[in-house]
């Protein structure tokens, strides 16, 4: 709970939501006919409304980006570290929006929202939504917010997937994109643990097909054990020796399947205070849009192709001990744009986190994002 | 930002709008310069605090290690490749100077002479490696592993089978006397040179 606002906090923030009636075709073919979009956004847009900044999240995010619901929130919103007064994502120069993406369970239409035709929760009916699909609902956020086109769109990990393929799809709409910890498409490792955490969602007693809540009950045990094969993944070797080595809770090994090493403890503590706040068929949906994110498959798997089209300026930034999306992979988006002459600069920051580091405050990491963004600011000044 | 004396040469050899890969671009300051006469292209710099240096000047600037060579880049996909007063500080500079003409449809390479007459002086009659100027570190510290009079690497680019374009030798003041006319090697301090593929 924070006793006070600290100063560089947005502070107390509320998500509003936007209701669209315009029905949204779906890359699986399917159609929502109207659908809600929950979002946030920090700072003042300008007269211009040119200094507009699109957050896309990750994996388990939501629109709470920046700041406190209430007094009594024990942490601010996920991406807090980058986004605040003077911050990297500076709210005294930028309009930020932060939007729960379709599919999500933090309040935009998704698999715990009422499915119109039936009156019933969509469940595992809810379509499987795309990454492009994706841009498509924000790009009808922006329409209503009115702007026509972004400062800047940016994201982290699937996050960084979306920022990318804004740029690919709308390349008029977005002046910069900052793509952070990503890759253009999953490696056959990335599929193989996603479809373990989805193995384990599915293989629960308790998820009935998707249709747990009908049920009254959730999968525990599977959304957990996910959670906590994700959580092995964003981080490093070295970044979980450091914070807990072989450390015992009780100081010996009791020669028991209990839990023993702090490691333990602290997955079980990360599996079941997830169950609480995520919904597993959200998680199930989410990795399926990550193993289909592939923007060059329409260009015959040609990556240069792929972003021949883009007009924005693209900063690029990797993490070294990030195993699951690693600079190799960023690596290869840098290259493309190279090859197609595009803008971009490209930033590999070392860093023993792991995957996580986007989301943590490494100096020269903020540093490199802050002044990126600065530039873009004092861009869109001068306009 | 004021350029430094090779960075003015080879900005005098730039045309407006050329395409260019800055290698070891430093600060960006020369990228910045050549900015406003439309020139683009990329910085490649692996120092950190210099990296992000760029990114505040807005320069498109790439963190990678030139040992490493330039495969992300295209034959001849750059007007100019520009290595100034890096060549020294490379694993195999040889290798870098392939690349560099390979990316490049002309390659601009500036060193310091080694063969400059107080470097020589500081070997033959003190014993000791030579520190300068341009050479500030000492011989265990120095980033500097591969220094190179101007006759070493004129026969480098002999061997490479490069033709030098138009080359530059000045001491720190920019200034060409009749020493480093009639002499270049002993009294230049700093030597620039453009080159290229030999065609045949």
């Amino acid at each position: 709970m924070p006793e006070s606002i600290p100063a560089d906090s947005v502070g107390l923030v509320s998500p509003s939501t936007l209701h669209i009636d315009d029905p949204l075709k779906l890359d699986c073919g399917r159609v929502l006919p109207h659908y809600d979009l929950v979002y946030e956004t920090y700072g003042e847009l300008n007269a211009e409304h040119s200094n507009a900044v699109l957050i896309c999240h990750a994996l388990s995010g939501d629109h709470h980006a920046a700041g406190f619901h209430t007094m009594e929130d024990r942490k601010p919103g996920w991406w807090d570290t980058a986004i605040g007064p003077g911050k990297a994502i500076d709210t005294n120069r930028f309009f930020v929006v932060s939007v729960n993406n379709l599919g999500g369970c933090k309040g935009s239409t998704g698999p715990n929202t009422i499915n119109p035709e039936t009156g019933e929760l969509y469940g595992p009916d809810f379509p499987i939504v795309t990454v492009s699909d994706w841009v498509r609902s924000q790009a009808m956020l922006a329409d209503k917010l009115q702007i026509t086109q972004w400062a800047a769109v940016i994201g982290g990990s699937l996050g960084g997937m979306q920022a990318l393929q804004w740029a690919i799809s709308l390349p008029e709409r977005v002046r910069h994109t900052v793509v952070i910890a990503a890759a253009p498409k999953l490696s056959a490792q990335n599929i193989a643990f996603n479809e373990v955490a989805r193995t384990a969602i599915k293989s629960d007693p308790d998820f009935h097909d998707g249709y747990y809540m009908a049920q009254n009950t959730l999968p525990r045990q599977g959304l957990g054990l996910a959670r906590m094969l994700g959580h092995i993944t964003y981080l490093s070797d070295e970044a979980m020796g450091e914070k807990f080595g072989r450390e015992l809770r009780s100081g010996a090994i009791q020669f028991g399947y209990d839990v023993e090493f702090q490691i333990e403890s602290y997955l079980r503590y990360q599996s079941t205070s997830f169950v609480e706040r995520f919904d597993a068929n959200t998680y199930l949906l989410m990795t399926k849009a990550l193993d289909y994110f592939d923007p060059a498959k329409e260009f015959d798997d040609d990556l240069t192709a792929t972003v021949a089209n883009i007009k924005a300026k693209s900063l690029i930034i990797s993490f070294t001990s990030d195993w699951r999306f690693s600079p190799v992979r960023s690596r290869e988006i840098v290259n493309a744009m190279l090859a197609a002459g595009k803008s971009v600069s490209y930033a590999e920051i070392e860093a023993h986190q792991g995957h996580d580091a986007f989301l943590m405050p490494i100096p020269r990491y903020l540093e490199i994002f802050a002044s990126y963004m600065q530039q873009v600011a004092n861009e869109g000044e001068n306009r | 930002m004021n350029l430094r004396v090779d960075q003015q040469i080879i900005s005098d050899w730039i045309p407006d709008g050329a395409k260019v890969l800055d290698l070891g671009c430093g600060n960006g300051t020369l990228l910045n310069h050549l900015q406003q006469r439309q020139v683009t292209g990329y910085g490649l710099e692996i120092d950190n605090s210099k990296f992000a240096e760029c990114i505040k000047a807005g320069i498109n600037v790439i963190q990678a290690d030139l040992d490493q060579g330039l495969s992300q880049f295209a034959d001849q996909s750059f007007d100019f490749v520009i290595l100034s007063q890096t060549l020294q500080a490379i694993q195999r500079p040889d290798f870098l100077l392939r690349e560099i003409v390979r990316v490049g449809k002309k390659g601009i390479i500036g060193f310091p002479n080694f063969g400059y007459w107080q470097c020589r002086a500081q070997l033959a009659l003190a014993g000791r490696m030579p520190v300068s100027k341009t050479l500030p570190n000492a011989w265990y510290e120095t980033p500097n592993i591969h220094l190179c009079t101007i006759q070493d690497f004129e026969r480098l680019c002999d061997d490479h089978r490069l033709d030098v374009l138009n080359h530059s030798i000045v001491n720190h003041k920019h200034k060409d006397s009749l020493g480093i006319k009639l002499l270049p090697n002993l009294f230049g301090q700093i030597a620039v040179y453009l080159v290229q593929k030999q065609t045949s």
